[in-house]
């Protein structure tokens, strides 16, 4: 299992039984090149749409009710609506930051089978008729730079992408970008910022959405990696065979990375819907159970921004709707599985440290709130929590997200779910994503917290 | 060193025309500053501004935001060992006291002899591969401490030299477009027009307005023919 040798190529993809759009290349170690990717059927896809008419390429987009993967879950069809007719240049940038902790899908796509997002992208120019796409790769992952930019050298040569695609009269540029190490620039408006060698920091929206405002002030779609990677299946198979996967509201497959403490941890494609929390975990198909046959405390379902699930939620489908309702996000498809010996305070002041460290320090009570909370759990992590720190911890992260923020229900409490999403008194979610692990886990263990703060009733002195 | 060679001067300009602002190019700019010195020095910031035509400040500050600059030297080979949530639930932090121990260093500096730099980093999109870490952002899967120390001394005989750069070097295969396949690169404001293609769109959206026209026309025409009919029943 284990390997002391550089590994080239991503690890962790496992290839089971199921349908398979996004990942079919990945049994081949040679997919990233342009060789393989045309002997198993790349750029079909764009050739079709190339047959179309752009808008009749949009129209199947919308009916594949294609939703986005990058976390908010909205479909990309109806996002590309948003466009205002008639401004021009508008422009692509696709977001492959990936760095939401648990996720790990994008780094597959764009190491394993860039040419696939590459045909993806283009599909997305033609239908809106956009100038030109930037390709915004994270900086932490080298190799996936390296392979986009061989995939891209090799389709400007072979006339698959630049000046008259196919002999065709479309045209567009597909630029390779790389940020530098900040978390917030997979926020749409802070990676447009970024893009434009600003700080990466977010926007305030509404009222303009990238949609409208974006790039240069131009209309700008911004897609993720796993959404864009879709479309060529899509396009080559019709809108109506992508709905025979998966659910109704959640059309198709996407890609659930599952770690922690499982027997087979590893990135799976699975239909949304259909395939509940308990097949990825315990199903012989999927992970294959617990770790040393231990018993579930807890699981985030859709990346560290997410509120935690426990053993009462596994049976519900991987599907935004009932997860949301139930106080959670299915968020990026990222399930970190903890098992009974995790403490779930020193995993909810990992995870708030890790919100600390990434906040961009534009809004006050983000910039401000987040520290405090990571101070506040540290000390108690560390047996000098003082009584009152709970309430001051609750009270720092109501000033984040005033309200009841979302989360499970408990029934053996009374306690309900409270749906998704949080409010917020910041421009971007990562201030009110800091609070989902508080908020969790005090609500479930909060005696763990309280065993960790000293009680003393006096001041002891010693008698000699 | 410090401002750029001849040759990434003229990357520099490669990269820049890539983009229809010049400020965009600011951040790939800082990482060729990074790959040529081993971090970005303040002289190469004030090239990055002359030839993107900002202030330095403005390049510093797009700089210092964020983490993978170094404005001070770091060590040869950086390396980050993921402590977030996946890895910290399968041994991360073990492996970082791991190395801590074994080359002397707190995370976040450096060996006296400049080779090893340590940094406890954040998520490293690997999380079904914990625990994980990176050597100049080359990935290292599963990876227990005795394999790590066999990958310290590996890097340290130069066995790993072909696989893992040293720092500051990201891409060793970089974007090309030839001359003759570009579509074309403008800044936005002098493109008016919608691009060529979207002229395919016209007969099929007349058809369809054609087609909603005729729809409304009929709707009204049956409106009409209702009314008339009530009349003449309440006649």
């Amino acid at each position: 299992m284990a390997t002391n040798a550089y590994v080239p190529h991503a690890a962790g993809y496992v290839d089971n039984e199921g349908p398979k759009i996004v990942s079919s290349r990945f049994v081949h170690d040679d997919a990233f090149l342009l060789e393989r990717s045309l002997a198993t059927g790349g750029y079909e896809g764009l050739k079709k749409a190339l047959t179309m008419a752009p808008v009749e390429v949009h129209d199947i987009v919308r009916d594949a009710v294609l939703l986005g993967r990058g976390g908010a879950g909205f479909p990309a069809g109806i996002k590309w609506g948003f466009c205002p007719p008639g401004k021009w240049p508008m422009y692509l940038v696709v977001n492959g930051d990936e760095s939401e902790p648990g996720t790990y899908k994008d780094r597959l796509l764009m190491e394993m089978d860039p040419h696939q997002l590459i045909e993806g992208c283009l599909i997305a120019c033609y239908a809106l008729g956009l100038s030109q796409c930037f390709l915004y790769v994270r900086g932490e992952m080298a190799l996936a730079q390296e392979r986009i930019a061989h995939a891209l050298n090799e389709a400007y040569e072979a006339n698959l992408v630049g000046k008259n695609i196919l002999g065709t009269d479309f045209s567009v540029d597909v630029v390779l970008h790389w940020g530098a190490g900040a978390y917030i620039v997979g926020e749409e408006t802070a990676l447009i910022e970024s893009l434009e060698g600003e700080r990466g920091m977010p926007r305030l929206k509404p009222p303009f959405f990238p949609a409208a405002i974006g790039l240069y002030g131009q209309p700008t779609i911004v897609n993720n990696v796993e959404t864009l990677s879709n479309l060529p299946w899509i396009m080559v198979n019709g809108a109506d065979e992508y709905k025979k996967y998966g659910s109704e509201t959640s059309p198709g497959t996407r890609l659930f990375a599952i770690s922690g403490h499982v027997k087979r941890p590893g990135v799976y494609e699975a239909e949304q819907g259909t395939t509940t929390f308990r097949d990825l975990i315990y199903g012989d198909n999927f992970c294959q159970g617990m770790k040393g046959d231990d018993e579930l405390k807890m699981f985030i379902p859709g990346g560290a921004s997410a509120p935690w699930f426990f053993p009462e939620q596994v049976d519900l489908p991987l599907e935004a709707r009932p997860v949301g309702a139930a106080g959670s996000m299915l968020g990026s498809g990222a399930i970190v599985i903890m098992d009974e010996s995790t403490d779930a305070v020193k995993a909810c002041l990992r995870v708030v440290r890790f919100f600390a460290r990434e906040s961009c320090g534009k809004c006050t009570p983000c910039r401000e709130g987040t520290t405090w909370e990571e101070t506040l759990l540290r000390r108690i992590y560390d047996g000098h929590g003082r009584p009152g720190d709970l309430e001051m911890l609750l009270d720092i992260a109501d000033n984040i997200s005033p309200g009841p923020y979302p989360g499970a229900a408990w029934e053996e409490q009374g306690v309900e779910a409270i749906p998704f999403p949080p409010k917020q008194t910041t421009i971007c979610p990562l201030g009110p994503s800091s609070v989902a692990p508080i908020t969790s886990a005090l609500r479930r263990f909060r005696d763990e917290f309280e065993a960790k703060i000293p009680q003393r009733t006096s001041i002891p002195v010693s008698a000699s | 060193m410090a401002r750029f060679t001849p040759d990434n001067l003229e990357l520099a300009h490669e990269i820049i025309s890539r983009y229809p602002r010049k400020k965009s190019a600011v951040i790939p700019l800082l990482h060729l500053g990074q790959e040529q010195d081993g971090y970005v020095t303040n002289e190469a910031m004030e090239h990055i501004a002359e030839l993107t035509e900002v202030t330095a400040a403005e390049v510093i500050g797009t700089c210092t935001f964020y983490e993978m600059f170094k404005t001070h030297p770091v060590g040869k080979y950086v390396i980050n060992v993921c402590t977030n949530i996946s890895c910290q639930l399968n041994g991360g932090e073990e492996l970082l006291e791991h190395l801590e121990e074994t080359l002397d260093i707190r995370s976040g500096g450096t060996t006296a002899d400049g080779m090893f730099t340590i940094e406890d980093y954040e998520c490293l999109a690997a999380c079904t591969e914990a625990p994980c870490m990176q050597v100049n952002y080359r990935y290292f899967h599963r990876i227990s401490n005795d394999e790590v120390d066999g990958v310290l001394s590996d890097i340290r005989s130069g066995k790993l030299a072909d696989t893992i750069p040293e720092h500051g070097v990201l891409q060793r295969v970089r974007q090309t477009i030839p001359a003759g396949k570009l579509a074309g690169i403008a800044p936005p404001e002098t493109v008016v027009d919608a691009p060529v293609w979207m002229a395919r769109n016209e007969p099929i959206l007349a058809a369809r307005a054609a087609a909603k026209a005729a729809e409304e026309a009929a709707a009204a025409n049956k409106a009409t023919e209702a009314t008339e009919a009530n009349e003449k029943g309440d006649a």
